[in-house]
């Protein structure tokens, strides 16, 4: 996978994650990809529900200990 | 245009009057559509957060200017950020102090009855979550019943009336929320009372509650006594308060009964739900006033806010009570069960002393409603 952007958004909190989140995509240009990292539980559905409604494609999640990591590509 | 700060308290007491508002819910679809503020009067418009990030202009033709707006979210962060978007659009709009998570815990207590010679009996109500605790006061002493994890409400509402708690009661083993009893009794020097048959796994010291035990509160001697009425859990107990209050826990509700399959064990313990709902409770006296562990909906509330009825009009009106054959009763019990509460079975965990999470994990497993009932 060939990350073209990395958000560390860890220690946020509730929407400061996906606000960053939202800032950052709109940098990229179609096809590529954000790789997001967060703390934040309520991201585990926030970011999947947020990627829907834009159209955009969760290429992959993981979560190592308490960080959650997200591979976004852009629609 | 101001942004106002509200309390779950100030929230709870709209609810409790019948005020209409008008709540702006930011959470996701699914979130909003397993558990939202239930009110008689509140109107409610469901956008996620993240759908206004490029500003709120698209909603604002969807929110009525003649009344009260809230905005509410999980934790807070998100509804102060639109709540801020709304002011700046030039609307007034409250957002919720610590949002869901503080509705989920917030406990309002309304007094129930009095009791003979200037005892009370209070219901605790937890709107957020359906839960009830109780507590009898009589004469400077205390007893606690079904207490929820939020011992200071306890202990400073007794400390309050100048009572001193002395005995603490469970009447079962619970699944849908973290019971305070034992960390109550702990701390007051109280007896903590748990059902020996729920309790089998337990990792501390109780005193078991058993049929027939009976206990006076208060120099009036306020009469309390245990019935054995198990079926939601094997060791699931009732009390008698007073000749003239009957304390149901988990067994049977305003609009629904218990249901037996959360301690994994439905086929096995339907006979005994059976039993009790239909011979057990059945020989009590119908001028009782049921006073539940929980409540489901919004419309069981009385006027008052309490959650109480007459035994003898639920044996009127409550479906569960009135399904006369027995398989048609097992398979409403076992086989159209609504979803298990979340993260029941760490909760049976926690509440039989084997998990110890800190406050915020115990926060993430109570989310959503109880989901004790079937109807």
């Amino acid at each position: 996978m060939n990350i073209t952007k990395t958000l560390d958004a860890k220690g946020l909190t509730c929407p400061m994650p996906i606000v960053k989140t939202k800032k950052a995509m709109d940098t990229l240009n179609s096809g590529e990809i954000l790789e997001v990292l967060t703390t934040d539980k309520g991201a585990l559905s926030d970011i999947p529900a947020w990627v829907k409604s834009g159209g955009h494609t969760i290429l992959e999640q993981k979560t190592e200990v308490e960080t959650l990591y997200f591979y976004i590509q852009k629609a | 245009m101001t942004v106002s700060k509200w309390t779950a308290a100030k929230i709870a007491r709209k609810v409790i009057d019948k005020k209409e508002l008008f709540i702006l819910d930011v959470r996701n679809a699914d979130a909003f559509a397993d558990w939202k503020i239930e009110g008689h009067k509140f109107d409610y418009l469901n956008i996620p957060y993240f759908e206004l990030l490029d500003g709120v202009e698209g909603i604002l033709p969807q929110l009525p200017e003649d009344k009260e707006i809230l905005v509410v979210c999980a934790k807070e962060g998100s509804s102060v950020m639109v709540a801020e978007m709304l002011s700046e659009a030039g609307r007034e709009v409250a957002y919720l102090e610590g949002g869901m998570k503080s509705w989920s815990s917030y406990l309002e207590p309304i007094k129930a009855a009095d009791l003979e010679n200037g005892g009370e009996l209070y219901q605790f109500v937890r709107l957020g979550k359906g839960c009830l605790s109780y507590m009898v006061i009589s004469e400077g002493e205390a007893a606690i019943f079904d207490a929820v994890r939020f011992t200071d409400v306890f202990i400073n509402f007794a400390k309050e009336k100048g009572a001193k708690i002395k005995h603490v009661f469970d009447t079962h083993l619970h699944a849908d929320h973290i019971s305070g009893g034992r960390h109550i009794a702990a701390e007051t020097g109280a007896f903590y009372y748990l059902p020996e048959e729920d309790a089998a796994e337990a990792v501390f010291d109780y005193t078991p509650l058993t049929n027939n035990l009976n206990v006076k509160i208060g120099a009036s001697q306020i009469n309390v006594s245990a019935l054995y009425s198990p079926g939601h859990t094997i060791g699931s107990t009732s009390f008698m308060i007073d000749n003239k209050f009957l304390l149901t826990g988990d067994i049977l509700f305003i609009d629904s009964i218990g249901r037996p399959d959360l301690a994994g064990l439905a086929e096995d313990w339907v006979g005994d739900l059976r039993d009790t709902l239909y011979s057990r409770y059945r020989e009590l006296a119908e001028d009782l006033v049921v006073l539940p562990a929980h409540f489901m909906i919004i419309d069981e509330l009385n006027e008052d806010g309490t959650i109480a009825r007459r035994l003898g009009d639920l044996y009127k009106e409550n479906h569960g009570l009135n399904i006369e054959d027995e398989a048609e009763f097992r398979r409403t019990v076992t086989d159209q069960l609504p979803p298990q509460p979340n993260a029941y079975e760490q909760i049976r965990q926690v509440n039989m002393g084997k998990l110890n999470p800190d406050h915020g994990e115990q926060t993430e497993m109570e989310i959503g409603p109880n989901r004790c009932a079937v109807r």
